[in-house]
């Protein structure tokens, strides 16, 4: 362990923080996932993956993290920052013209810490998958992290990448779905039901584990236990439970925060529930 | 005239195939993909080298676009092998955001582009992958003309920083450029120079302009034939410099007019030398089933289309 459960959460409280004054500070941007996933990205960056801040596109001997859903990006960039890969002040730049922060991530103006453009969804699992083969053709036994949304998964193209996966044995690879069972026009539920996702993921082969993604403690446990289920020649799983707008009362568990910003009031209610454990940037 | 000659007919895909051997042995980081078509994509002789650099990827394009990417990040160079219609059109926001505006060192190989591919018809034609894939800001577009130019054009790409869209095509043709060339990307080659129109072709109606020049060469006009393999970036300067001398231009592609090379010249023509120009090129259509021959007749891509564009641009520029 890199860090105590109790950190970990401080970060993620900070993170949180960042995330709803980034979106707030251009009036856009998607908090609702940003604020669900900022305990599995603080728990991926701060205590499971091994990486280093001097940045080289290439990530030969580090773990690699690609993000699929590329809209979350507010949680991205401020686990980046908090990281080391780049200032902290440079957060409030986000989605403003000129910036390196735009409004989904882009290798286009060279923010470190970002391998790949996304944002049109389901492109990232073949990315990550042909990125764990070069890995394989380099003897380099780095592991590599992907996250994709649940609604996302309505793009076939992931389900290509679901098939290819286990058949060529990419054991080296860790995929989580955040599960969060919202998407823009409503609940998955309602929009296209994506059933058992379990199922339909054991059926392609993949080792499946399921996690809470609110839930520090067992998030960390869970990569980790990930982390020992690689090499073993299945590609595997994390199915992570989370609740949409996550440590905001009044954005939890609705799909109206997917992508609206709070105002100046919104703003300090959101913040007066969320410690400021780092400095504000 | 310059005379150009051919002892043999080959497919361009064969020379892919050939040059995918030649950049996999000059370079271990030169990888391949291909979505359930290696043996239209004439792959065999690298797999049978590099089993372990050959990703089968099933008929699944988006994925093998994005695996594409993925391995590019670990330093690999992978080239990519399907048809042209399913290496453009079917997954155009795959090459545009993880290629393209990442900027991602993806070779995507394309054979059977054009009416060449013949009796499969219209849904395997396409005439708009040039179009689509130039729009592309930091894409290169080549269309090589024979066996020789695409074995030293896929040798080149591997040695290329930056996405690049290889088309070629299925059908023998004659082979008539130099076995030995040095393909240079971006450079125009002047296959015959002359002073009455310049003929600017790619791909497989290179062949075609040679026969048109012997021809116009026979009524008394000295055709300049100019090769652009590289349609983006274009080598403006080769093509103006003809143009200034000539005075008119014939563009001829395999290729919708809408989109592909005639266009590039157009545009650079438009605003630096305004010049009369004719288009051959297909008329806005889809394509159809047939032999290859016989299509390029139909679709007005033959011989005979490029001697009369001559003759209506000369008109044109009162010559």
């Amino acid at each position: 362990m890199k860090h105590t459960i109790n950190e970990l959460e401080d970060i993620a409280s900070q993170v949180r923080r960042d995330i709803v004054r980034m979106v707030h500070g251009c009036q856009s941007g998607h908090p609702g996932g940003s604020l669900g996933c900022a305990d599995f990205m603080t728990a991926l960056y701060f205590d499971v993956m091994n990486y280093s801040t001097d940045f080289k596109m290439d990530g030969i001997g580090e773990d690699l993290f690609f993000l699929s859903n590329g809209h979350i990006s507010p949680v991205f960039y401020s686990v980046l920052a908090r990281a080391g890969y780049f200032e902290v002040s440079e957060l409030a730049t986000f989605r403003k013209l000129n910036s390196r922060l735009q409004g989904h991530p882009t290798t286009h103006e060279h923010l470190p810490g970002i391998r790949i453009a996304s944002g049109s969804l389901g492109q990232g699992m073949s990315v990550a998958i042909g990125a764990a083969q070069a890995k394989k053709l380099n003897k380099d036994k780095s592991i590599i992290y992907s996250l994709h949304g649940d609604g996302e998964l309505q793009e076939g193209q992931n389900w290509e990448a679901i098939m290819y996966a286990p058949f060529n044995k990419v054991d080296n690879l860790i995929s989580t779905i955040d599960y969060n069972g919202q998407q823009i026009d409503g609940p998955t539920e309602k929009v296209l039901s994506l059933e058992s996702l379990q199922a339909k993921f054991e059926a392609f082969g993949w080792h499946v584990i399921t996690s809470n993604g609110n839930d520090m403690d067992d998030i960390v446990k869970a990569l980790h236990y990930a982390k020992s289920l690689t090499g073993k020649g299945k590609p595997i799983l994390n199915l992570m439970s989370t609740i949409m707008g996550n440590g905001v009362d009044f954005m939890m568990g609705s799909h109206k925060w997917h992508g609206v910003a709070p105002n100046d009031e919104q703003l300090a209610t959101a913040l007066a529930q969320l410690n400021s454990t780092l400095k504000d940037y | 005239m310059k005379k150009y000659t051919y002892t043999e007919k080959k497919d361009t895909r064969s020379g892919f195939g050939a040059g995918l051997l030649e950049a996999g042995k000059k370079n271990p980081e030169v990888v391949a993909l291909c979505a359930d078509l290696v043996g239209s994509l004439k792959m065999d002789a690298f797999i049978k080298e590099f089993p372990e650099r050959f990703f089968q990827i099933g008929i699944a394009e988006a994925n093998m676009i994005g695996i594409a990417a993925g391995l590019t990040i670990g330093g690999k160079i992978p080239f990519t092998g399907t048809f042209a219609n399913f290496s453009t059109g079917r997954v155009y926001d795959q090459i545009r955001q993880s290629v393209a505006y990442s900027n991602k060192n993806v070779k995507i190989c394309a054979s059977h582009a054009g009416l060449t591919l013949g009796e499969d018809g219209a849904t395997h034609q396409i005439l708009e992958d040039i179009g689509l894939m130039k729009m592309l800001p930091g894409m290169t577009v080549i269309n090589t003309c024979d066996y020789n130019q695409t074995k030293a054009a896929t040798i080149a790409i591997a040695e290329f920083e930056g996405p690049v869209y290889l088309r070629f095509g299925r059908p023998v043709i004659p082979v008539f450029t130099d076995p030995d060339q040095k393909f240079e990307i971006g450079k125009a080659w002047m296959v015959n120079e002359g002073t009455d129109v310049t003929i600017v072709a790619t791909g497989h109606m290179v062949w075609k302009a040679i026969e048109a020049g012997e021809k116009l060469a026979e009524m008394g006009i000295d055709a300049e034939i100019i090769n652009i393999h590289t349609i983006k970036p274009l080598d403006e300067e080769a093509i103006l410099k003809s143009i200034k001398k000539t005075g008119c231009v014939v563009t001829a592609e395999e290729h919708n007019k809408f989109g592909g090379l005639g266009e590039s010249v157009a545009r650079l023509l438009s605003t630096e030398l305004p010049s009369p120009q004719e288009f051959v090129a297909v008329n806005d259509s889809f394509g159809e089933s047939g032999t290859p021959d016989q299509l390029m007749t139909k679709y007005g891509l033959d011989t005979i289309n490029i001697i009369e564009a001559v003759q209506k641009v000369m008109k044109r520029a009162n010559k």
